[in-house]
């Protein structure tokens, strides 16, 4: 009885010995983070992948209705030179049913040049051009359909295919990144 | 279960057994010493063939590692190096290529064994809990061994797979970062391929530290048996060597003559031939399916309408396991017992292998009546979780068990009574 007593007594009282013992456990848990992040950090891509950073692209070889596939940064941007019929009918799809609502005039600087990744945004893989039940994209993998703005209109996929940064260094040629 | 120990008459094996009882561990674990349950069936082989290829692909998977190149530009063509120039090279890969199928198989058996007869019940979780990281660590294993030959399936498999993972961006809004570490990149690329590399070497080791935790749980309460009593007295139980080492070594030579079929005579029907073309950033093969082994989790993943929710499911069909324990909640382990059970259980097997067939269909064919494989998926996928979720708790519940023998040896002199004549 009286050595519990005694303990409880110790329990309430902080001693020199609490404060080490915390101070220790903290600058253990500091010092065991600092270890642990490098070794999670050095997953992440590398200084000279991430310097590879730009491609420029010339649209004067991309005829009207056509896509034109560049590789950049390891995965495809599609390059779509749109008829008038189709910029129509990208402006007009706006008012519809969207999943990831989104105007066609916010995912193009030029009307006629739609610029996107060519990365379905459900799992990956590269959509085909010109199939599907909207007259844009679908992806064979997993049977999603983008319209011809590049926005997702069924299958499981989340979000639209996403712009990636670009602008126009003359009337012909884009720099993408 | 005590095993016995281990007595050496020989002098120097005495000398070092004093010193490391590491004998003493083999013989009551795979030895005389540990007595199993008299009444073990073929369906207790799976284990030790699954210990078997483990050192099988540890074995082959070293020395392919030894003329293999993991970089983008030069896997694939010294996997062709492997194929045609190294000595036996086909054969060491076609051994391991195929051992990774008849791996599976015989895990998924090994798995099936454990469900129909109850091995997931007290006193054994731990033990199933194990059984079901080894599998998880397995598939990561498969998984990043397939991505090494850089061929179409090789890239589009593990640009599939990762991408699971972007579910966890949209989910924290970390836009792509999640991914990109795994990738090391903005793509699938070189940093992928090393690190897979790395893991694919690394993963089986750890799963032979998992295989004798495995073991060492196992051997606490010793085997189930197909009755599904507990074995009360040594008039119930056999020493394990020579009477499983003699059963489990006939098993394995009967399981050697189907294995050497594939790799002599049909060495690619269980492989894609789209892997022998080189990887391709810029072309999707028009249809895309995984190894053999993960279609049925594949047609899950594909049978949810909604990213997030398809791949919850597809992580959830494997992680649901781990509550079989508490889901199934009768007393009677075999299904020898629980005819209702069985009933569904058999309906869950023939229902796992149809999933199977769905993820490798293209989702818009019509299978029967009108309904597509999307459709089908979706009923299946509707069963499996259900058979967790619903049947098994209703029916552990409900269902009156037959009554059990008394015990093993009481049962096996009922069956070896003579009939009495009239």
């Amino acid at each position: 009885m009286t050595a519990k007593v005694q303990d409880n007594n110790q329990d309430e009282e902080v001693t020199r010995r609490n404060f080490i013992y915390v101070a220790t456990g903290a600058v253990g848990a500091v010092g065991a983070i600092q270890v642990v992040w490098p070794l999670v950090d050095q997953m992440n891509p590398s200084a000279d992948v991430l310097a590879v950073s730009s491609l420029e692209v010339d649209l004067s070889a991309i005829v009207e209705g056509q896509t034109s596939k560049f590789l950049f940064r390891g995965s495809p941007v599609f390059v779509r030179h749109r008829t008038a019929d189709e910029i129509a009918r990208a402006e007009k799809e706006d008012n519809d049913d969207l999943k990831d609502p989104e105007k066609d005039s916010d995912r193009v600087q030029k009307k006629q040049w739609l610029v996107m990744s060519g990365v379905c945004t459900h799992l990956g893989c590269i959509p085909l051009d010109q199939q599907g039940d909207f007259g844009g994209w679908f992806c064979p993998c997993h049977g999603s359909h983008y319209d011809i703005s590049g926005r997702i209109r069924k299958g499981p996929a989340p979000t639209n295919l996403p712009v990636p940064k670009y602008v126009f260094l003359n009337d012909n040629t884009i720099k993408i990144g | 279960m005590a095993s016995k120990k281990f007595e050496p008459t020989n002098p120097a094996v005495k000398w070092v057994e004093d010193r490391l009882p590491i004998m003493n561990l083999v013989y009551g674990t795979l030895g005389a010493g540990y007595d199993a349950p008299r009444n073990l069936n073929y369906w207790w082989n799976f284990g030790s063939l699954a210990g078997f290829m483990l050192v099988v692909q540890i074995l082959t998977g070293v020395i392919l590692a030894m003329h293999y190149t993991p970089h983008v530009d030069m896997a694939f063509n010294s996997v062709e190096h492997i194929m045609r120039d190294v000595n036996y090279g086909h054969i060491l890969r076609y051994v391991h290529a195929n051992g990774a199928s008849m791996f599976f198989v015989i895990v998924y058996i090994h798995i099936l064994r454990g469900f129909y007869f109850g091995s997931y019940k007290s006193p054994r979780e731990i033990l199933w809990f194990l059984g079901i990281i080894i599998f998880l660590i397995m598939m990561a294993t498969g998984f990043m061994g397939y991505v090494l030959p850089w061929g179409q399936m090789s890239f589009w498999g593990a640009k599939v797979i990762t991408n699971l993972f972007s579910v966890f961006d949209d989910l924290l809004g970390t836009d792509g970062a999640i991914v990109r570490l795994l990738w090391g990149g903005f793509a699938v690329d070189n940093p992928t391929l090393n690190r897979f590399y790395s893991l694919h070497f690394l993963l089986p080791f750890v799963l032979a530290g998992v295989v004798i935790l495995h073991i060492w749980a196992l051997h606490i309460p010793g085997s189930t048996n197909p009755l599904g009593i507990d074995a009360k007295g040594p008039q119930d139980k056999l020493p394990f060597h020579p009477y499983y080492s003699a059963k489990d070594l006939f098993g394995l030579g009967v399981f050697i003559m189907i294995f050497g079929a594939f790799v002599f005579y049909v060495p690619n029907i269980l492989g894609h031939p789209d892997n022998y073309i080189m990887a391709n950033p810029m072309s999707t093969p028009a249809h895309i399916v995984p190894e053999w082994y993960y279609l049925p989790f594949y047609a899950i993943l594909r049978s949810v309408e909604s990213k997030l929710f398809g791949v919850l499911a597809m992580f959830g069909s494997i992680l649901i396991l781990f509550a079989l324990p508490w889901l199934d909640v009768s007393k009677v382990r075999s299904l020898r017992f629980r005819p209702l059970s069985r009933f569904f259980f058999w309906i869950f097997v023939v229902n796992g292998i149809f999933l199977g067939w769905l993820g490798q269909a293209s989702l818009e064919m019509e299978v029967f009546m009108g309904l597509t494989v999307f459709d089908f998926g979706q009923i299946s996928t509707a069963y499996y979780f259900a058979y967790f979720l619903v049947i098994l708790p209703w029916v552990s519940r409900k269902e009156t068990p037959l009554p059990l023998p008394t015990s093993i040896a009481q049962h096996i002199l009922d069956k070896n009574a003579p009939k009495e004549e009239v």
